[in-house]
């Protein structure tokens, strides 16, 4: 088991070494201004990484996070354009993605179809419905939405502030925290990522559990597209693209094997705010151009593909060695 | 058990092609019922013209790199990474136009490129054993930066009479593409049925344990498949830039690796690996291809192509899913209900 801990460790560390670079390199950066402003420009990108968590952990994907993020920005827009309060308009889409998610989660487990193209299918469904509503961005103006952005709790110490985007994460991540680890539910995911036809013999209910990760995944996703769009004061349908990879790597960097069962949601957010750390480092130093970001997030990836890689035949390798 | 398992292979007396082509058929005659002329072909400037032809042009990037994923979905494997070779490709493309060398030598290493791409990805896999779509997520992560870096700043753009002929010019009347989609079909038809390489890809995608124990060389034919298809991806990338003369690394083959997909998914093959059909993915491209055209003719918005396209994958893939096609079996009385395993 203590192997298995190693790459969230090594998260971790990551983390703290790049915070050391960008605070050996340039003065501001060990403000709590900076920490601030990570976490509310990264709030969504990791509310959709800890959905991405469970359907990860559970040996699944989920390719239409960055697609429904815009979805719900668009919608969003127009019901408030139409008269509509926020809060209503965030409730109704969190109980659509809930039953769009169980609507994926059922297909793939009932038809037996690999989640890859079942959630690709809703990517294009809902890229595509966000243009049918609207092709232009659709501001949204509204009392709410203004004090939702210029909501603070200012830090004890320094000039940052939590803002409500942060909050909100940090909600999700509490949420999160508690249904992976304190429910059944919760250990059922990891069972059926770690061996579904064990998990199915000890009794495990996997079409349930099945529906249940993508339905959840889909509330998590919603919620992002909520935050993103209180963010941005508006829906445009192309928002978000390629986000659903930004999650996807989050969960990577944040030592969650991809082959589902192991993995925890708290590395999630580290993987989440590395990602973050990046792009502000490169920001900050100026010369470097943005595309940077890609190439080193590409490379942390394969860093920690090979690093996991590593540790699984490491363990397994222990393992037969126990057995003989 | 035994007997259960053998059902499903021997009710297959139908080849395989005829679903695509059915469905291709239906839409066809959609079209035509749209729009009377859809099947009319004019000749004008010594270059044919129509919604057909247009259909093949369109399709023509699509069909070279659909071309290269059946081969590696029948390896079992599957790369995400096929719209950021595109951009690498067009990038070395551009530089080296701009860098005034022989455009032969150009399109060698812009081949080249695509294949180093592809030992990349198929060195992951095999070697590290590394699944096929995080292993490829990475170069499709990183890739376009890459592309950015080879271009530099802004979007490079370029003449050159050579890439533009190969790309929009024609030969005999008939775009010079779709020569290139016909060439590159021949070369690998026949190295998957004239050689044994064929066999050995359908033999790593079925069983990789099995085949390795039964001396083929399983590490080998998973890198050459992904080296296939970083050339073909890099084919597409010459005939992508060389239409809009420029290296746009940030929208170029943008989703193309979703459309391969589909169209081997249409052509029938299963992502799990064991079958190579080369001919039906080309119709799956014809079908995605025609699709948008019929979409883009009917009169409805544009914005409606992703979610007819969605509806429509949808649909294909749940009347293929074997487990709706055994309750459907049940429904209908069938004595074959009991396939469960």
């Amino acid at each position: 088991m203590r192997e298995r801990r190693l790459p969230i460790l090594a998260t971790i560390v990551v983390f703290l070494l790049l915070y050391a670079i960008g605070g050996f390199y340039f003065n501001n950066f060990l403000t709590t201004r900076v920490f601030g402003n990570l976490l509310t420009d990264n709030a969504f990108v990791i509310i959709a990484a800890i959905g991405m968590t469970f359907v990860i952990l559970s040996g699944g994907i989920d390719l239409s996070v960055g697609s429904m993020i815009a979805f719900v920005g668009i919608v969003m827009a127009v019901l408030v354009r139409d008269g509509w309060h926020p809060l209503t308009a965030a409730l109704v889409l969190i109980v659509f993605g809930f039953l769009l998610g169980a609507l994926m989660g059922y297909i793939i487990d009932a038809f037996e179809i690999q989640p890859f193209i079942v959630t690709l299918t809703s990517m294009f469904m809902l890229r595509g419905l966000s243009a049918v509503i609207s092709q232009d961005s659709v501001p949204i103006n509204h009392p709410f939405a203004e004090a939702f952005g210029s909501f603070r709790i200012p830090f004890p110490i320094g000039k940052g502030w939590l803002s409500a985007e942060a909050l909100v994460m940090i909600a999700c991540l509490i949420v999160a925290l508690i249904i992976a680890h304190r429910t059944r539910f919760g250990a059922n995911v990891y069972a059926i990522g770690g061996d579904a036809q064990s998990a199915l013999l000890l009794g495990v209910p996997v079409r349930k559990t099945v529906v249940g990760v993508y339905a959840l995944n889909g509330v998590f996703a919603v919620v992002a597209g909520i935050v993103y769009a209180l963010y941005t004061s508006s829906g445009y349908p192309l928002a978000a693209v390629g986000v659903e990879l930004d999650a996807i790597a989050a969960v990577v960097i944040g030592g969650t094997l991809l082959t589902g069962g192991v993995g925890l949601v708290i590395g999630t957010v580290f993987g989440g705010l590395i990602q973050g750390l990046i792009q502000t480092l490169i920001i900050f130093d100026g010369t470097l151009d943005s595309w940077w970001i890609r190439i080193v997030i590409g490379g942390l990836l394969f860093v920690f593909i090979v690093l996991q890689k590593g540790i699984m035949r490491s363990v397994t390798a222990l393992g037969s060695q126990g057995a003989a | 058990m035994t007997e259960l398992k053998a059902k499903p292979e021997a009710k297959r007396s139908l080849p395989t092609i005829v679903w695509p082509l059915l469905a291709l058929a239906v839409m066809l005659v959609i079209d035509g019922i749209i729009n009377p002329s859809f099947f009319s072909i004019r000749l004008v400037e010594g270059r044919l013209y129509g919604s057909l032809i247009d259909i093949l042009y369109r399709g023509t990037p699509i069909a070279l790199i659909a071309m290269g994923m059946a081969i590696v979905i029948g390896s079992r494997g599957i790369d995400l990474s096929v719209g950021s070779v595109v951009a690498i490709s067009g990038a070395v493309m551009a530089h080296y136009i701009h860098a005034d060398w022989n455009p032969w030598l150009i399109v060698l290493v812009t081949l080249g490129m695509g294949a180093f791409c592809g030992l990349w990805n198929g060195a992951l896999v095999s070697l590290l054993g590394i699944q096929p779509i995080i292993a490829t997520l990475i170069l499709m992560v990183a890739g376009r930066g890459f592309a950015l870096m080879i271009n530099g700043p802004g979007i490079p753009t370029f003449r050159s009479e050579f890439f533009e002929s190969l790309s929009t010019g024609q030969f005999l009347t008939i775009p010079t593409r779709l020569y290139l989609v016909v060439l590159v079909f021949v070369i690998l038809w026949a190295l998957l049925r004239k050689t044994a390489f064929g066999l050995f890809v359908e033999a790593v995608g079925s069983n990789a344990s099995a085949s390795r124990l039964a001396g083929v060389g399983t590490r080998v034919i998973t890198i050459a498949a992904y080296a296939i298809i970083g050339v073909c991806s890099a084919t597409a990338g010459i005939i992508i830039t060389g239409d809009v003369r420029a290296s746009d690394a940030v929208t170029s083959g943008l989703y193309t690796e979703l459309d391969a997909i589909l169209a081997v998914v249409l052509g029938g093959a299963s992502l799990n690996g064991g079958r190579i059909y080369l001919a039906n993915t080309l119709v799956g491209v014809l079908i995605i291809q025609s699709l948008t055209t019929s979409i883009l003719m009917s009169g409805l918005p544009p914005e409606y192509n992703l979610v007819v396209k969605a509806i429509v994958i949808l649909v294909v893939l749940l009347v293929q899913a074997p487990k709706l096609r055994s309750s459907i079996a049940v429904l209908f009385g069938s004595r074959g209900g009991k396939v469960k395993s």
